[in-house]
């Protein structure tokens, strides 16, 4: 038996080992194939009910493969080290906002 | 045919189909829509039978009257216009009637159901019936106000996007003192889990009063979600004994800083659920929709109402969760016929398929989607066909599932939140989660001792596709 530990989180797939690029990539590549449009957001101390994190450069609307994708979130990843960064998608159709996870975090996790 | 002479108004008893049974009538796009299953007495011809339930849930009554006169039934009255044996069974008939706009009092589904499944559910004439469909013309939705906020409002309110939402009913039910009460909510919340819920009968009972309740748990919601960061919930069942009561519950769970709430509708009646849902929409909270009672109602296959109206229903009537059935779990539900009804909740256009228990195409012309509630008797096995049937726009809530964790409801939590995440990425990859669920769930077993702890606990299943198609 065991006490499970106190951990903060950042939702959708934040209990999951943190993603490989590779891995990133196909989460990404889903997205994509569902026509979600992708963005990258960061921020450097994110309480839960903060709704907006800082919007990297504008949505990719013209995004086509996942690696364009990653190579915004190396980008960001690189400028912003001490900041959370997640990968957003919008659907244009529906009108809101549709995928949010998590692909960097500055502080280890247990996983 | 008994008749008495007078001056212009002739007395007696008239066939119904007379008047009723018009099977060259084409619906107009305005009409309200209803397929009723309907079992004749021995002896009685379909379309008379079909003529009087269009009669008597509209204008008709047994004999003539003089008022009759003084208005043009033709612009009132319920008309049958399609009548067809059901497949495979004996003297059963779905029956279509076609109801003119003006019956009906704007944004009110209680006067709808009190017309449509009324007097005419006791009418000799019939042995059995069931209300299996309505199309709710969009004249008459755009009069509803609908659920408070609907799916995407809600995931934007909480900040969870591209996987269901997971929640668990703190047992036991009954029984618990407040405290003891927060505390498992608390232990829940901090392991991983959106919302938990009060079961339908918690409401304010001498073991443990709803402010004292609504107290420990929001300060229980608070604590997990300073520790997790993550936005945290708990169905507060304000379901009372009086409208004002309810209300009075609602706003100090307002004022207590609660993101939801939570109401019975069919034993609280559509009346107060509507009520709940526009104060919920104009106060900004959310509102689970719990269904006791509804198996009373919808599971004699020819007598009552189908689930897929009362679905139907609450989405005008207002409601952001409703519960569903899982298709897997302890309560088994026919995987099409819940498909069906699970579209109705969440879709904004369904069309017409007999398959999926779908009479009507039906469009709802931008009312918000509700969110379907899994739950009853799952386990982290099931994940796999959960995600695969209710995909990302659902609420899967494992009670005895999170609770009987061996190590507790944290790490119980946990469990169902790593198997969840597995199977939405394995998804998201690609992966066949009905061929390959359950080694996504060994390999995360690897990494998490929550995980593995839950599935060397409860029984692995097979989860086999094809279950038999009962509609």
């Amino acid at each position: 038996m065991k006490t499970l530990p106190k951990e903060k989180r950042y939702e959708t797939l934040s209990y999951l080992p943190p993603l490989s690029d590779q891995q990133i990539a196909r989460q990404v590549q889903f997205m994509i194939e569902q026509g979600f449009i992708p963005g990258v957001e960061f921020e450097k101390d994110p309480t839960p009910e903060l709704h907006h994190w800082t919007l990297w450069k504008l949505p990719l609307f013209s995004a086509t493969n996942a690696q364009d994708v990653l190579n915004e979130v190396r980008e960001c990843r690189s400028e912003y080290s001490d900041c959370y960064i997640r990968v957003v998608g919008f659907d244009n159709i529906k009108q809101c906002q549709t995928v949010s996870f998590i692909v960097y975090k500055p502080n280890q996790t247990r996983y | 045919m008994v008749q008495t002479k007078s001056a212009g108004f002739k007395a007696g008893v008239q066939d119904y189909r007379l008047t009723y049974y018009t099977p060259d009538y084409t619906p107009k796009d305005t009409d309200l829509l209803a397929c009723f299953r309907m079992t004749p007495q021995p002896g009685v011809p379909p379309e008379e039978c079909a003529a009087a339930v269009a009669a008597e849930s509209s204008t008709g009554t047994w004999t003539t009257v003089w008022t009759d006169g003084l208005t043009d039934l033709d612009r009132y009255k319920g008309r049958c216009y399609d009548v067809e044996p059901v497949p495979g069974e004996d003297n059963q008939y779905f029956c279509f009637v076609a109801y003119p706009l003006d019956l009906f009092e704007e944004g009110s589904i209680t006067n709808v159901l009190t017309s449509l499944v009324g007097n005419v559910f006791g009418f000799k004439a019939l042995r059995a019936l069931r209300l299996e469909d309505i199309r709710f013309p969009v004249a008459f939705i755009k009069t509803c106000p609908g659920n408070p906020h609907g799916i995407t409002v809600e995931r934007d309110l909480l900040n969870k996007y591209g996987r269901p939402l997971l929640g668990c009913t703190i047992k036991p039910k009954l029984g618990l003192s407040a405290k003891n009460y927060g505390r498992a909510v608390y232990e829940c919340l901090r392991g991983g889990l959106d919302f938990t819920k009060d079961d339908e009968n918690i409401n304010s009972q001498p073991f443990m009063r709803w402010r004292d309740r609504f107290l420990f748990v929001q300060e229980a919601i608070e604590k997990a979600q300073a520790e997790t960061n993550e936005v945290k919930g708990h169905y507060l069942n304000v379901t009372a004994a009086t409208c004002e009561e309810m209300l009075e519950r609602a706003e100090f769970a307002k004022e207590i800083g609660t993101p939801i709430v939570m109401h019975d509708f069919i034993t609280g009646g559509f009346t107060a659920n509507t009520t709940l849902s526009k104060w919920c929409r104009k106060n900004g909270l959310l509102l689970h929709i719990h269904r006791a009672m509804h198996a009373v109602i919808d599971r004699q296959k020819n007598h009552g109402i189908h689930f897929r109206v009362l679905a139907k229903c609450l989405r005008l009537s207002g409601g952001d969760h409703l519960h569903s059935g899982t298709v897997v779990g302890k309560l088994e539900g026919d995987r099409a016929g819940t498909l069906g009804f699970v579209d109705l909740m969440r879709e904004d256009y369904v069309e017409e398929d007999r398959s999926r228990g779908v009479f009507f195409t039906q469009d709802y012309a931008s009312l918000p989607g509700t969110m379907p509630v899994a739950s009853g008797g799952i386990h982290v096995w099931h994940m796999p066909a959960l995600v695969e049937i209710f995909g990302d726009d659902s609420c899967l809530q494992f009670g005895g599932g999170t609770l009987g964790h061996p190590w507790g409801n944290a790490p119980g939590a946990t469990a169902n939140r790593v198997a969840l995440e597995a199977c939405v990425q394995a998804r998201n990859e690609g992966r066949s989660l009905a061929r390959e669920g359950n080694d996504v769930l060994r390999e995360a077993c690897k990494w998490s001792p929550e995980l593995a702890a839950a599935c060397d606990l409860w029984k692995e299943i097979k989860f086999e596709f094809d279950t038999v198609d009962t509609l």
